[in-house]
């Protein structure tokens, strides 16, 4: 017994010794130290109550997608719980989570970045996943505010304030223009007016050289080349103004193709997102794309100058942007279009962005700070909007939007 | 005297205390952790057919044999999608068959010994690049410098041809397919090598012997012999495409459509699963899940159909 | 009959010499059987064309090496390989130390999880089951399994995970050790078959229960062969992007928490940086891209060389 006893302490010292000795195992051991590690680093700072290790830069960000729901999830939820825990106190602090159009994204995520910065206790995450799914995240109470650049319909809101049992108030934050941008090297300016933009977008003008963009460009070298347009491939806000549009001004699209946030185009290539639609025309030699005006002005793309239906040709930016907003009447819940202004200076194409409450919410931690975010927004951060080129709202339109605001409660 | 050589001391166990069981505990241990296997792989079949079973339901035979994906209509057909799938692997096929043939058989029949090491490695090399990566380097610096140039010279020369017709698009079937053709050649080419490695020296000196030219050699003995493992090499490859995902949602276009020509913008199964995906909600969530149940079952197929041939092919 | 020597059949031509002095027979000798001038073009063709094949081939891996080198190069430094990302793609600065740190989350939970079950699977399929039916059912859906397409398994962790919990790096690191374990199975069983019958048997005769054998002889024998294809696994799963969509969301967050919070990882960065406009967001993807290639890079050629250092010798 001792005997064999020796030698199996012999034998397992030889392993021992094979185990030292073998480059191999040095490697499991190292690669196992290393998940030991990052399991106890994980595990460490996963139990504490707030998950974000300290930053220099802004804690809070937005996302780059949204958790998809579906019938039981609720992952806004269990994202308020790695918040900072909700207080009664004078100084705000908790989290909201917001969901919807990449329209006004880049201003969001200002005004967000801004406000945190102001207000420490808070975070805001706003997700740009379209105003399609925006409106659905919303109805489903799956995040504390949407955003969409086209107003809920009537069934939408039907849904909405059913499954919440409360009254949906739509909150206009600021205007923004839709640009058609395009990727011709050579060409530095380009005229299009509604015919022919619609002749574009339903394939029936193929070709840049075309006799009707010529007339519109005398003295302009149009290339002999194919027109690859792009269009989104998600439910869009954006779609919605740039399609209501193309509605108003072409009956040939109202019949074929129509409006709305989604719509079956003839043809195109799709980008996810604005700013998938500005990357894929950015990548696309001799394509064109319906981009909001800061996507445009960021990615230094050329916008096309477009004939209003005064018959001028005006070049988008916030002078022309707020110009579409004069002469029109607000309705009470504020769902209003600003498309195909008549004004003499202004651009066609100009839609409002909502942002989607409810006007009576579970959290009133959630309810106070989504008030405290959307006045501060509507007031101080109106120089933040006009810096990245969205026009703020008119005075009278601003006193509208402020009231909708202050009816934010909770249950 | 023992009755075995390898059963050990009944006395030990008790004294030192590892109880008989630990070696049936261990036993039982690794058999549990091989059933995993099997349970993961049939709980995934089960969970996600499940979650797909309504949308099965309400669209019937026509989630795959319409193209009519309009999810707020609360219609799925997915055609579309089966079509952009098999068309970019095809391309791909096509594209990546004859460049692994020639690499793998460079490697065993032609290359001198310094060279072999190297330029296998570099082959292989393509095989660890992630497919973000190849997605990333597709939209950024194939698509202007080669995609959309072939595209446009395809058009405009071959045009009469309908899989050719323009307007030509480098982010299209051809493009995706192309990237995929880069990304299945590794694959492909390993596998071959393998293959043909196998071939036995002294059928290839009777060949010679017979007076058989170097490339005649190859046809009637290395190919010949090594047709099976081809073939199943081929299949895996196609399978690798046809599940490729991130490449070819970069460069196939998101457009629901069915185009014979293959320079129009596409779609594919698993693009549309990882597009759509993020602002998916309710029944297109299901939807989007059934697409992926269809695709794992066409890729199940071929991925089975390859190893059988394999199998028989190791067998001589 | 002139002197030249065909290169393509000397060697049957020597062979000829050899075997029959150089004479078939009535002042024939093999040489006379030169391959008619077409088929000497042809293989002279196919060759050119083999070499051509292999040359086109290697332009795609020069390219891609070349572009993600010189455009990474130009953003990755200090910044980038500390700090978080921006808020917005469109700011320049920062960088992907969020994305890092979830992909070194969720790859090292992934391998947790699925190395330790991973070789105990193997060592079932090489010690105790063998040939029996079940290991053979176990051997075949392994392959199976390593078929699977990558989204397809991210589908089904949403399904049965994300549904219930959120999004988050454990799900995240669920769909990649599923993909993990089918490779570490099949390169683990092919190592531990390569352990000598004799040391097992040394062992058990020396009065090693089976259980020590293994844990004691075979598996530190085929430790490099198993690290080898641990590597490759972990290769793989890093560099995997789809499953990850679909469970761990992406998200710009610096974050260690491993449930209900999306998480960022490299790839998942790289892909949003390829479908963005901005200059910066642009800039910041390539360099991310040349951080994951570095990354991949280097645990595949630490596996070739371990894998070559300490082959098993019998």
């Amino acid at each position: 017994m001792h005997l064999v006893r020796k030698v199996r302490q012999h034998l397992f010292k030889e392993s021992l010794a094979r185990l030292r000795k073998g480059l191999g195992r040095r490697v499991v051991l190292t690669v196992g130290s290393v998940i030991l590690a990052t399991l106890t680093i994980a595990f460490i700072s996963g139990c504490g109550g707030n998950s974000e290790l300290p930053t220099a830069s802004s804690t809070a960000s937005t996302a780059t997608s949204v958790p998809a729901t579906s019938p039981t999830s609720a992952p806004s939820t269990s994202a308020a719980a790695t918040g900072a825990s909700v207080t009664a106190t004078p100084a705000l602090a908790g989290s909201l989570n917001g969901a919807g159009a990449t329209f006004p994204e880049p201003l969001y995520v200002e005004w967000i970045g801004e406000f945190q910065s102001i207000h420490p206790g808070v975070t805001i995450n706003y997700q740009g996943i379209g105003s399609g799914g925006g409106i659905e995240q919303f109805s489903k109470l799956t995040v504390d505010f949407g955003a969409s650049d086209a107003p809920m319909k009537d069934e939408e809101i039907a849904k909405a304030e059913q499954v919440s049992g409360a009254k949906v108030l739509h909150i206009p934050t600021v205007m923004g223009a839709v640009v058609l941008v395009y990727n011709l090297p050579n060409v530095e300016e380009l005229k299009l007016d509604p015919d022919t933009i619609a002749g574009i977008f339903l394939g029936e003008i193929t070709k840049w050289n075309d006799a009707r963009l010529a007339a519109l460009n005398p003295g302009v070298a149009l290339p002999d080349k194919t027109i690859q347009v792009v269009h989104r491939s998600d439910s869009s806000g954006t779609t919605n103004i740039f399609t209501g549009y193309l509605t108003q001004v072409s009956k040939e699209w109202a019949d074929k193709v129509g409006k709305g946030k989604e719509v079956d185009w003839p043809v195109g290539l799709g980008g996810q997102g604005n700013d998938g639609v500005a990357a894929v025309v950015q990548q696309q030699a001799s394509s064109i794309g319906y981009v909001e005006l800061s996507y445009a002005l960021e990615s230094g793309l050329k916008m096309a100058t477009l004939k209003n239906k005064a018959g001028n040709f005006v070049t988008p930016g916030l002078q022309s942007t707020s110009a579409a907003a004069e002469g029109v009447t607000f309705p009470d819940d504020l769902r209003f279009s600003l498309s195909n202004s008549a004004g003499p200076q202004a651009y066609p194409i100009v839609g409002a962005t909502w942002i989607l409450a409810y006007d009576k919410m579970k959290d009133p931690a959630k309810a106070e700070i989504l008030k405290a975010w959307l006045n501060w927004a509507l007031t101080e951060g109106s120089p933040l909007a006009g810096e990245l080129k969205y026009a703020p709202l008119s005075e009278e339109l601003r006193k509208l939007a402020l009231e909708k605001v202050a009816a934010i409660s909770a249950f | 005297m023992r009755s075995s050589p390898v059963a050990p001391p009944a006395g030990t166990w008790r004294r030192r205390g590892v109880g008989r069981w630990a070696d049936s505990l261990f036993a039982l241990f690794a058999a549990l952790s091989g059933v995993l296997i099997l349970l993961t792989l049939a709980y995934m079949v089960i969970s996600t057919t499940g979650t797909a079973l309504p949308v099965f339901g309400s669209q019937g035979l026509a989630f795959v044999t319409s193209s009519e994906w309009s999810p707020k209509n609360g219609k799925f057909g997915a055609l579309a999608f089966i079509y952009g799938t098999f068309t970019t692997s095809v391309i791909a096929l096509i594209i990546a068959v004859p460049l692994s043939l020639g690499v793998s058989l460079f490697l065993t029949e032609y290359s001198p010994r310094r060279l072999k090491g190297p330029i296998g490695y570099a082959v292989d090399l393509l095989a660890a690049v992630p497919s973000v990566i190849y997605g990333l380097w597709g939209v950024f610096v194939l698509l202007p410098l080669f995609l959309q140039p072939a595209a446009d010279f395809l058009a405009k020369y071959l045009g009469f041809i309908p899989i050719f017709k323009g307007p030509p698009s480098g982010i299209s079937y051809f493009g995706a397919g192309v990237i995929l053709a880069i990304m299945i050649i590794p694959i492909i080419s390993s596998l071959c090598r393998e293959v043909f490695a196998t071939v036995p020296d002294d059928e290839r000196q009777a060949a010679y012997a017979l007076g058989a030219t170097k490339w005649e050699m190859i046809r009637e003995v290395v190919l010949a012999r090594g047709r099976a493992g081809v073939i199943s090499a081929v299949m895996l490859g196609l399978g690798r495409a046809l599940g490729e995902t991130i490449a070819v949602a970069l460069l196939i276009g998101s457009k629901v459509s069915i185009d014979a020509s293959i320079l129009k913008p596409g779609y594919s199964m698993a693009a549309v699963i990882a597009n759509q995906f993020q602002e998916a909600t309710g029944e297109h969530i299901r939807a989007l899940v059934g697409i992926g149940v269809v695709l794992f079952a066409i890729t199940i197929v071929i991925n089975m159909a390859a190893r059988a041939l394999a199998w028989r092919f190791s067998r001589p | 009959m002139s002197d030249r020597t065909l290169p393509i059949s000397d060697s049957a031509g020597a062979l000829g010499e050899r075997w029959a002095g150089g004479r078939l027979g009535a002042g024939l000798s093999l040489r006379d059987c030169r391959p008619t001038r077409r088929r000497v073009w042809r293989d002279r063709r196919n060759k050119a064309l083999v070499i051509l094949a292999v040359l086109i081939t290697l332009l795609p891996v020069g390219m891609i090496l070349y572009h993600i080198t010189s455009k990474g190069l130009k953003t990755m430094d200090w910044e980038f390989l500390t700090s978080p990302m921006p808020l917005s793609f469109r700011r320049a600065g920062g960088g992907f130390l969020n994305a890092l740190v979830g992909t070194v989350i969720m790859v090292g939970l992934a391998a947790a999880v699925s190395v330790p079950l991973g070789i105990m699977a193997a060592v079932y399929l090489v010690e105790y089951g063998k040939r029996n039916w079940l290991a053979k059912v176990i051997r075949f859906f392994s392959d199976v399994m390593t078929g699977v397409p990558s989204v397809f398994v991210g589908l089904f962790v949403y399904t049965a995970l994300v549904v219930q919990f959120g999004f988050g790096a454990l799900m995240g690191a669920a769909s990649l050790a599923i993909i993990m374990l089918p490779i570490i199975v099949r390169s683990t069983e092919e190592m531990l078959k390569l352990v000598p019958q004799e040391l097992k048997d040394a062992s058990l005769a020396l009065g090693a229960a089976k259980w020590q054998t293994v844990v004691k002889v075979v598996l530190p024998s085929a430790a490099p062969g198993i690290a080898t294809g641990v590597m490759l696994a972990v290769a793989r799963a890093a560099g995997e992007t789809a499953p990850l969509i679909l469970t761990a969301l992406g998200s710009y967050q610096l974050t260690a928490k491993l449930w209900g919070e999306p998480m960022s990882a490299l790839t998942l960065a790289i892909f949003d940086g390829a479908r963005n406009p901005f200059a910066a967001g642009q800039a910041r993807a390539w360099a991310g891209a040349l951080e994951l290639l570095l990354i991949v890079l280097v645990c595949t050629i630490v596996a070739r060389v371990i894998a070559s250092r300490s082959r098993i010798k019998r």
